[in-house]
């Protein structure tokens, strides 16, 4: 397989590594696509992660500005990428050219663990395994535009799509929602009854017998769920839509290449939402890895100071930012832990003694197989709401912690276990961003768009909102609105492409 | 390797420089970045250059942190270094993104932005200057130029490739066809020099908040005249009934009591001119600050002097009043009358307060000179 971008290949003694790494990981039984690794230097490294991965991906100001950071982050020495894997058939990993080769070792056997999650874990199951080809693709389409139709008008086009990109619904792929049958007829052409939409079945029966055979009370739920659903096909969309970037796509007026541009965007961002959705349960899965592999087999004495180091690094707690790699890893761990020891199940839940609980083993010895079901079958949220316990939550130190609007700080919360938990799912749920419907697209009956928050607790930042509202104003191109609550109030925040309103102002005038 | 980072890294510039000139009117009035100054760069904070989706405010932040501490005590200060989850592919917290701007660049953003002609230097403007620059190296030159390096490298480079190098006895010889000599170029430049007089009146009436509206306004006239010339030079003249030459950290720091007499300090410049700053050679631009007071008397004496002396050798005479609340702000109506508004070298302005910089500066400027 020919390098993908030229960049140096490996050297004997990395081919060597990697011949050692891939077979500890295959040996554990992971399952990967086969794996080409690139050795990189750090300014490429850079550039590579600010495009997601994707040194051909379309070209836009945004990764000029990441790359910055990056760079900036790196020469002050306050952040240094190791490693970065791209899911794909193959899968392409890069490593950093200036790392040790103790660094080398422990990145590879990381990137094997990816790229085992990657094939198995059924929210990628749906992702486009060709996506560097595609995204290659998207650019070129997307520089053709800009050569086109220019440079300026196309990026602005592009900022435009980036303010809706994360309104998708991420469990679509897995999800089929949309029901393309035509709707089933109800009544014979010649029926009497055809005028009225609503009529209920009536069965022919004798004058002293109908109450029976045609019972009001019957006829009269008929007629209602007959209206309902027709109020429901007057509807546009007929349901609330949680993918607004293909409502958008499919109803808004625009220009081809607009929409091609929309949908390149829209793809991207569905292929990206399940590396969103699991980054605790890939990076604890990859690091479980590389640790095992290290530890107990490619480790030699020499490499021990620098691997610890680089451990000691990646998986430091923070009071303000908890650690994916971290949080994954231990909870791996915890699972193989109790699956060793049967220390789950309805035996073990019924159990009130807490001593006994801690000293339970049934000597079961399914935590390898247990972890390797777990990292199939689940994402972030269902991962945290099925395995985080108690025990675990108080061994590991965890509180929930919240911004405090009289003292201007961020201070702990709660160290009870149900508020932790709740509010941690809070923070994956929907990937930590509101959720949002468009529930009318034909707002008023005057073709403008009505999106609606489903309040969870948290309200909407509002300048941040009025922004979005600009950009969806450019692609709608009709007033846009979106309601949303405010200190338990429901209000509509609108604009309509001149001023931003909220229904609060109006009141108050 | 070319590669396709560096154009929308340069595409990312371009907004940032937009941003910043959207902003121009605030960063020129707030003199904030005057003290983060480094050599050449200044490093400007930009507000929210992301793209915006829908998001949680406040109450919605927050999150699970791992570590010892009671309930209620704070981790982390609110605003914008928010903690991010650092999770599940959410943000990973806002930044308030700095960039660094030259200093050329700022001033052709200033210049473009205030419409600023480009100044056209009096005088000997053409004259240039030959100097010698060591920048390249050649296979001829006397012994005291020998690049001793760049000889054994081509010594050991030939040997390599006669394969007469050997590795267990390395040594290498150079022949006279391996020696390397330092050479030089010539280089003119032109000449174009400038010498910017800074002139305040440091009586009690000028308060701190006065001294950092000028701070500010002749930190933009520097940026600004420097991009205009090769070479400044800057000199600091403080004043009230009697005045001096100071150095810049005095001149921003110095408060005196004494009354005020505007004559003793063109005087002091115009020692300084005669000394150091031959009219025939050199672009002189004087910017003088004061709130308006000035002993009576004195005016006769300062209008002469300015008018007979300063002047005719001055590019521009620059008189920026402050606004103060003990001044008289007499000063700018006896200029006025004495000249007019319009003259060609004098140019008169009145700072009322921070926001009145950017104007001024446009006044002052604004004439090409």
């Amino acid at each position: 397989m020919p390098a993908l971008h030229r960049f140096r290949s490996l050297t004997e003694e990395l081919i060597e590594i990697q011949r050692q790494m891939e077979g500890h990981a295959r040996a554990y039984g992971l399952d990967f696509f086969p794996t080409i690794f690139e050795v990189v230097d750090a300014d490429q490294l850079n550039a590579v992660a600010a495009y997601g991965g994707f040194p051909t991906r379309y070209p836009h100001w945004r990764f000029g500005m990441e790359y910055e950071q990056l760079q900036k982050g790196y020469s002050y020495g306050l952040q240094k990428i190791y490693e970065l894997v791209i899911n794909n058939d193959p899968c392409y990993a890069y490593l950093l050219g200036s790392n040790g080769i103790t660094d080398h070792k422990l990145v590879m056997a990381h990137v094997y663990g990816h790229c085992d999650f990657f094939k198995n874990n059924a929210w990628f199951a749906k992702t486009n395994r060709r996506m560097i080809d595609d995204m290659a693709n998207h650019g070129n389409r997307i520089r053709n535009y800009m050569d086109r139709f220019g440079v300026e008008e196309v990026e602005n086009f592009i900022d435009c799509c980036l303010s809706v990109e994360d309104l998708i619904d991420i469990y679509s792929p897995h999800i089929k929602r949309r029901d393309d049958k035509p709707p089933p007829v109800r009544h014979d052409e010649d029926d009497d009854d055809a005028a009225d939409p609503t009529s209920p079945t009536r069965y022919q029966s004798k004058g002293y017998l109908d109450h029976y055979v045609n019972p009001r009370k019957a006829m009269d739920a008929e007629r209602a769920e007959l209206k309902k659903e027709l109020e429901r096909k007057e509807n546009f969309p007929s349901e609330p839509m949680r993918d607004v970037t293909l409502f958008v796509l499919e109803n808004a007026p625009l220009k081809n290449w607009q929409a091609d541009v929309l949908s390149i965007i829209r793809e991207e961002a569905y292929y990206f939402a399940p590396q969103g959705q699991t980054k605790i349960m890939n990076e604890g899965w990859a690091t479980y890895w590389h640790s095992t592999i290290m530890t107990k087999h490619a480790m030699e004495a020499k490499d021990l100071i620098c691997y610890a180091d680089h451990c000691s690094g990646t998986l430091a707690g923070s009071r303000t930012r908890l650690n994916p790699y971290k949080l994954g890893v231990e909870l791996y761990r915890d699972i193989e832990d109790r699956w060793n020891r049967g220390a789950f199940g309805e035996d073990f839940d019924n159990c009130d003694d807490w001593q006994e609980q801690q000293h339970w083993n049934t000597k079961a010895g399914l935590g390898r197989e247990k972890i390797f079901e777990v990292r199939r079958v689940h994402n972030d949220l269902t991962f945290i709401d099925e395995f985080l316990t108690l025990d675990f939550c108080r061994r590991h130190k965890l509180f929930s912690f919240g911004y405090q609007q009289e003292s201007g700080y961020y201070e702990i919360e709660s160290r009870e276990f149900p508020n932790v938990k709740q509010r941690l799912l809070y923070n994956l749920t929907n990937m930590g961003r509101p959720i949002i419907y468009v529930t009318d697209g034909n707002y008023k009956n005057r073709g403008e768009l009505l999106l609606e928050h489903r309040f969870s607790g948290a309200e909407l930042q509002q300048n941040y909102a009025q922004d979005t509202l600009t950009s969806l104003y450019k692609l709608w191109k009709r007033p846009v609105h979106i309601e949303t609550k405010l200190e338990g109030a429901t209000v509509l925040w609108s604009f309509d492409g001149k001023s931003h309103t909220s229904s609060e102002d109006k009141k108050k005038a | 390797m070319v590669m396709k980072i560096d154009r929308d890294n340069s595409r990312f510039k371009e907004i940032v420089k937009g941003k910043i000139r959207q902003n121009l009117r605030k960063y020129v009035t707030h003199g904030e970045m005057i003290g983060r100054k480094g050599k050449d760069l200044v490093s400007i904070p930009l507000p929210q250059l992301d793209v915006p989706h829908f998001r949680y405010g406040q109450n919605g932040k927050g999150g699970v942190g791992q570590g010892e501490g009671e309930v209620g005590q704070p981790i982390a200060p609110g605003g914008d270094g928010e903690p991010g989850q650092g999770q599940a592919g959410s943000d990973e917290g806002q930044h308030v993104l700095e960039v660094d701007v030259s200093l050329e660049e700022l001033a052709e953003i200033l210049g473009q932005e205030l419409k600023l002609p480009r100044i056209e230097p009096k005088g000997k403007a053409n004259i240039e200057d030959d100097k010698v620059r060591y920048t390249s190296v050649r296979k001829v030159g006397p012994e005291s130029l020998r690049h001793f390096r760049r000889t054994y490298v081509q010594a050991l480079k030939r040997q390599l490739s006669e394969g007469s190098y050997r590795p267990n006895d390395p040594r290498v010889i150079p022949y006279k066809d391996d020696r390397r000599y330092r050479s030089w170029q010539t280089v003119s430049e032109p000449v174009a020099n400038a010498v910017i007089l800074y002139i305040m009146d440091v009586s009690g009436s000028m308060t701190d908040d006065q001294k950092e509206i000028v701070r500010t306004e002749a930190f933009w006239i520097d940026t600004w005249l420097r991009s205009q010339y090769t070479g400044i030079e800057r000199r600091y003249i403080i004043h009230d009934a009697a005045a001096k030459e100071v150095d810049e950290e005095t001149f921003y720091h110095t408060r005196e009591s004494g009354g005020t007499r505007i004559s003793t300090a063109y005087k002091v410049a115009l020692s300084l001119i005669k000394e150091k700053f031959d009219p025939t050679q050199w672009n002189i631009y004087a910017f003088q600050f004061s709130d308006g007071d000035n002993w009576g008397e004195d005016n006769r004496q300062s209008l002469a002097m300015l008018k007979d002396e300063l002047l005719p050798i001055c590019n521009l005479f620059c008189y920026g009043q402050v606004e103060s609340p003990y001044g008289s702000g007499e000063y700018i109506r006896v200029l006025e009358e004495a000249f007019g508004s319009e003259h060609e070298q004098l140019v008169l302005s009145e700072i009322a307060n921070k926001e009145a910089i950017y104007e001024s500066i446009k006044t002052f400027l604004g004439k090409g000179k």
